[in-house]
């Protein structure tokens, strides 16, 4: 009190000016960066979704351009120079790409497919489970079993049964695992509704005359997002990871569209030759990119853990 | 066409199969013309040894190093084992294999990358588990499908161990004099073993799931494998042979879990009791 007692009244009034107002974001945002690690996973999937998105001007080559690949590069180790003068600083594959164009061109792909997959499925899973909770009886009871089903099975097996049924191509792979994570989403967000259909705000809500779609996404959507959203962080890395593994067995993403997961299967071939670069490097850029996403996914979780709070 | 019936309309084609399967007829493969479950069912002994040796490898590992880890949390060996297993849920799986073959098998030469090896026949079972190669053969697959089941065990126990430890039961045991090893072997760990048997029981499933991306990169000749060349060879019999037997193959590893939980653990039998009284 002294050192405010102290102030200029013109000083006083700038101090007041700038008081700092907690709104959820800033709380959330502070919270958020009590945890040095989870700022570094931040950092990390930020960087290479930049990376991703600005892969046609950071890149040093098109790993797509024929023309300008060279087959006498192939197969170069880490650090050796293309013809072209230019450094591969993560070696090149059998057909004389840069590995490190490779990755950027791929990490775009696993990362669209997974983020767009997992948004999908938030979607869909989301809104069922919403109605779901909301509604209670049979509605419920039938909703539950199928996802309770399906959540008996293995998130890989369900994806494999599917694109056998299916075929291959990238919107198949897609609505594969919108099909394997939906059921995710669905649960989450009835435990959440079911809790709180009961308060008094949603009863407000009713006794206004409000329509049902009205009560359902305006009213009870809002208050079950906290939980949504530790669901998307973890449920990204698990789409990404999953599609790497699909792509991986050779049922993937077509090969037209190099994912991760067929680049480090590419480079399988030549590992038992002695060229680990082709398939390690992939991997550790995969590995990352899912690291990271479970990092900051464990720091939100803590962060918006009703149990936890502070 | 004509002889596989696929000239027929599809609700025909499908009371077909209906009427087939339940006399345990999936159908006959496109590809090797033979009834399609036989193929599956040759591959089955593969698929489950595997599976079997990475579930022991899992808990036999799994299981010492989690009550380690929850019995001196602070140390830096228990801190490594979580962070150790951390990885293991966060690593794509079939990277870590690959990178098991790259390091043991092409850099350093020690074990073989893939097949099956020698088999042998012992009391009936034909297997690799009995020779030397065979064995050689299935310490990388097996190590690379065990992984993930043995991130989860040590978590598990772990848990497990640091809820049961500060109960007054484990008090009162060691208070009456009881040596270290008897009160963690007798008083701790049966508690824990509920949440542990349901995991391991599931995790059996989810093991048999993912011997298909291990199968791939080991070339082990097992039914993972004949699913995906089943895949890229269209040939539908066999997908549906191997989804049948897998799905089959779940809900009894469902049903055994169920009743294990009423032999371990007496709170659930009496439970059920009361249920049906009232």
């Amino acid at each position: 009190m002294t050192i405010v007692s102290s102030l200029t009244p013109e000083q006083r009034a700038v101090a007041e000016r700038e008081v700092y107002v907690e709104t959820p974001l800033r709380r959330f945002a502070s919270d958020f960066s009590d945890s040095r690690i989870a700022l570094l996973g931040l950092a990390m999937f930020l960087a290479f979704i930049s990376l991703a998105v600005f892969a046609p001007l950071l890149a040093p080559q098109n790993p797509y351009d024929l023309s300008t690949l060279d087959l006498l590069d192939s197969r170069l180790q880490p650090g050796q120079s293309l013809s072209t003068g230019q450094i591969a600083w993560l070696g090149t594959d059998g057909l004389g790409r840069d590995m490190l164009s490779a990755i950027m061109y791929g990490l775009r792909i696993s990362l669209s497919v997974g983020v767009m997959s997992a948004l999908i499925a938030l979607v869909i899973g989301a809104s069922v489970g919403l109605v779901a909770g909301y509604a209670g009886g049979w509605l419920d009871a039938v909703i539950m079993r199928i996802v309770d089903i399906q959540l008996s099975f293995p998130a890989v097996l369900i994806g494999l049964v599917l694109i056998a049924v299916l075929g291959t191509g990238t919107e198949k792979i897609i609505i594969a695992l919108v099909a394997v994570q939906w059921s995710y989403y669905a649960r989450t967000i009835r435990s959440t509704a079911i809790v709180e259909r009961q308060k008094e705000y949603i009863e407000a809500a009713r006794c206004l005359a409000l329509g049902r779609g009205v009560v359902l996404f305006r009213h009870l959507l809002p208050n079950c997002m906290p939980s949504l959203i530790v669901v998307v962080t973890v449920q990204v890395a698990h789409s990404i990871a999953l599609e790497a593994s699909l792509s991986f067995l050779g049922v993937g993403l077509p090969v037209t569209e190099p994912s991760l997961g067929r680049l480090i299967s590419n480079g399988f071939e030549y590992m038992m030759s002695g060229s680990y670069w082709i398939s390690f490097f992939p991997g550790v850029a995969l590995l990352l990119l899912i690291l990271s996403l479970n990092l900051v996914g464990d720091q939100v979780r803590d962060v918006l853990n009703p149990r936890l709070q502070r | 066409m004509k002889a596989l019936g696929l000239d027929r309309p599809i609700w025909d084609q499908y009371i077909i199969f209906l009427t087939n399967a339940l006399q345990g007829d999936v159908g006959r493969s496109f590809v090797f013309n033979t009834p399609a479950i036989d193929l599956i069912l040759l591959r089955l002994p593969a698929t489950l040894e595997l599976a079997i040796t990475a579930l022991i490898l899992a808990n036999v590992l799994g299981i010492p190093l989690g009550l380690y880890a929850g019995l001196k949390p602070e140390s830096v060996a228990g801190r490594s084992v979580m962070a150790g297993s951390i990885l293991g849920f966060s690593l794509p799986g079939f990277w870590v294999k690959v990178s098991l073959i790259m390091l043991f098998a092409v850099e350093l030469d020690w074990l073989p990358a893939g097949g099956r090896g020698e088999t042998a026949t012992f009391l009936g079972i034909t297997s690799s588990l009995f020779t030397v190669d065979g064995l050689r053969h299935i310490i990388l697959p097996a190590t690379g499908l065990s992984l993930f089941t043995m991130a989860l065990v040590i978590r598990l126990t772990s848990a497990g161990v640091r809820e049961t430890l500060p109960m007054d039961f484990i008090k009162f045991a060691r208070a009456k004099g009881l040596r270290e090893s008897r009160v963690i072997s007798v008083h701790v760990l049966k508690n824990i073993l509920i949440p542990i048997v349901t995991v391991v029981g599931l995790e059996f499933g989810g093991l048999v799931a993912f011997t298909v991306i291990t199968e791939s990169i080991f070339s082990w000749p097992g039914m993972g494998k004949l699913l995906i060349d089943s895949i890229n060879f269209l040939d539908r019999p066999v997908i549906v042979a191997y989804i049948v037997l897998v799905a089959t193959m779940f809900i009894g590893i469902n049903l055994v879990v169920d009743l294990v939980y009423a032999v371990l653990d007496p709170r659930v039998r009496l439970s059920d009791a009361g249920g049906a009284g009232t």
